[in-house]
């Protein structure tokens, strides 16, 4: 496994792990279907949150936010769709994203995006 | 509340109005989105400011912000909002002092590495800002200068938004940085290179120079190629007394807003502005798509517009003319605004008889048939031809007019501009309650009126010429205006019979 996956693995389980410390229960991770992969799917209230969840080792290179695009953007909302469709049953949707700084050395930053738009 | 606004102008045409910046911050994905009507340039904006901000040091805020510009109907374009914005969005993430930064007006583009460049149209955006009521204005250092040229505003000058942010109460360390020079300014075009005492023979015409310039009257030249028409119309700018300072400051405006750069101190000789007979509308007298620019007619204002070889201009170029002519203002339409421009310029024009040119000189044959002569001074519309007081024949000079030359003293430049001042200075006193300034403004029921009109045996000759048809009633009252131009170059205090003559020679080349 390269490096960046590891830290991206890693980032994810510490993502969860917020979400759930934060009152949220995490129902699905590394969901994947022929479009691509959901990092963690979880439920607060009647809401099923979908997660985006990006892990830089340092901001030399921008903010990890900045690396979800327009586009990044359109397929989170194509793959809720599918998670919805699998999954059954009429729900409220909506998409969250983490950024997990995790500098060497430091405690991870955990920061979070409710309703992206 | 995260919000932080701030102030920039809007120049469309001369017209100048404040741009309110307001950028608020939301927790979204990271962005940067501008409303409010900007163009492409100022659309970019979002790249220059986010890496400017960055690469000076003092990175924007890492979500969504938002930044309007209103009034939001109003089109902005360019990027010398950049600084404005650039400072709203500091002020909305709290890097800068909010009540700072709403007092001051903001002009200037960034540099990806933070550092500010000169923007074209410093001049006149500041003294817009400063009729509008500004008290501080922050330019790049570049243009300070320029700036300070409009009297009644302070103006700050920095070097990159590193400076302008520690201006405005950031906490940030000065950092030394090589400002971006303006760019070299081309001198403006001075006739200095001809005296008119180079002028032989053609004393009419230099006489005909100095009654138009002490008037303002617009004048035509009529010759043969080689008779010295291009040579005496570029002597009338040397003539022309010295702009003052509103005028030199709208000359100014008007070069800075051409992108020609303004000297750093105002430049007091009026402009001379020589299109070539190719030239468009456009070019005559502005357009652009987008931004509209100021075209020749518009250069010239207060100074000299020369046509050589005027027949040959497209005819709806020499018609755009007679807007300025009429009004003293240039008009651009566009779809969503209309651009005014003062045009205030003195039109002289060159024309060749006919198309060969030689008709009339002696000793040579003219080859043009005689509906194409016709045709050709024609092409000078009726309208036109009516706004120019002054219209004489200019022949070849002959070996006697060189010999003589040598013997008789001429008039210098420097001499006839010192009468030009005295008799416009002496119209300017008459004038004075009338709101008009020189001759050629003056309507005619004023020169008519019996309070003005001059006496009877002065009136006498222009009376029998009207008589005998010669000439029209707006010919009366223009051989009138110039008749007072001449009698304030003698310095007398009305047109004698003498003065009246010579105004009734001076349209000579008219045949209407």
């Amino acid at each position: 496994m390269a490096a960046k996956d590891e830290l991206g693995r890693r980032g994810e389980t510490l993502a969860a792990d917020y979400l759930s410390a934060n009152g949220y229960r995490v129902i699905d991770r590394n969901w994947r279907c022929r479009d691509g992969e959901i990092d963690v799917v979880a439920e607060q209230g009647d809401e099923t949150v979908f997660v985006e969840v990006k892990t830089r080792s340092s901001t030399d290179f921008g903010h990890p936010f900045e690396a979800i695009t327009l586009g990044k953007l359109r397929r989170m909302r194509r793959l809720a769709m599918a998670w919805c469709v699998q999954a059954g049953g009429w729900r409220r949707i909506r998409l969250d994203a983490i950024a997990v700084i995790a500098r060497p050395g430091t405690r991870p930053s955990i920061e979070h995006l409710e309703r992206l738009t | 509340m995260r919000l932080g606004r701030t102030r920039a102008m809007a120049l469309i045409g001369m017209q100048g109005s404040f741009v309110d910046v307001e950028a608020d911050i939301s927790s979204q994905l990271p962005g940067l989105v501008i409303i409010g009507l900007p163009d492409a340039a100022l659309l970019q904006a979002r790249h220059r400011v986010r890496a400017a901000a960055s690469n000076c040091g003092i990175p924007l805020d890492g979500h969504l912000i938002t930044v309007n510009l209103s009034p939001a109907a109003l089109p902005k374009h360019g990027c010398s909002f950049d600084l404005a914005i650039a400072l709203a969005c500091l002020a909305a993430a709290g890097d800068v002092v909010q009540e700072s930064i709403e007092r001051v007006v903001h002009i200037g583009e960034l540099a990806l590495d933070g550092r500010l460049r000169p923007v074209p149209g410093i001049l006149p955006a500041v003294a817009e800002a400063a009729r509008l009521g500004a008290e501080i204005v922050m330019v790049p250092v570049a243009c300070a200068a320029e700036a300070e040229l409009v009297s009644g505003i302070r103006v700050v000058g920095v070097c990159d938004l590193r400076d302008a942010a520690i201006w405005h109460g950031g906490a940030f360390d000065a950092r030394p940085v090589d400002p971006i020079a303006a760019a070299v300014v081309t001198e403006p075009t001075i006739a200095a290179d001809g005296d008119l005492s180079d002028v032989i023979g053609q004393d009419d015409a230099v006489f005909a120079l100095q009654v138009a310039a002490a008037g303002r009257h617009h004048a035509l030249f009529i010759g043969p190629p080689g008779a010295g028409k291009t040579m005496l119309a570029d002597r009338l700018v040397g003539i022309l007394p010295d702009l003052d300072d509103e005028a030199a400051l709208e000359v100014g405006a008007i070069r800075s807003l051409s992108g020609l750069g303004v000297p750093s101190s105002l430049q007091r000789r009026p402009p001379l502005e020589t299109p070539h007979h190719t030239a468009t509308a456009a070019a005559m007298i502005g357009g652009g798509s987008g931004v509209v620019r100021p075209g020749s007619a518009v250069r010239a204002g207060h100074g000299v517009l020369f046509l050589d070889e005027a027949p040959e201009f497209p005819a709806n170029v020499l018609d755009a003319l007679r807007q300025p002519l009429e009004s003293g203002r240039v008009a651009i339409h566009r779809a969503n605004t209309v651009a005014s421009f003062p045009a205030r310029f003195q039109l002289v024009l060159a024309a060749n008889p006919c198309p060969c040119g030689l008709y009339g000189v002696p000793r040579e044959t003219c080859t043009c048939p005689p509906a194409a002569r016709r045709r050709y001074l024609a092409r000078l519309s009726g309208p036109l031809i009516d706004r120019i007081d002054i219209q004489v024949q200019v022949s070849r000079v002959s070996a006697v007019h060189v010999r003589l030359a040598s013997e008789q003293s001429r008039a210098t430049t420097a001499d006839a501009r010192a009468r030009v001042q005295a008799a416009r200075a002496a119209a300017r006193e008459r004038l004075a309650t009338t709101g008009w300034a020189t001759n050629a403004e003056v309507s005619g029921r004023w020169l008519r009126a019996p309070a003005n009109r001059p006496s009877a045996t002065a009136l006498a000759p222009l009376d029998r010429a009207l008589e005998r048809g010669q000439i029209t009633m707006r010919g009366y009252d223009r051989v009138l205006r110039v008749a007072w131009s001449v009698a304030d170059l003698s310095g007398a205090t009305s047109p004698t019979p003498a003065h009246v003559g010579q105004a009734l020679y001076l349209r000579r080349g008219e045949d209407r």
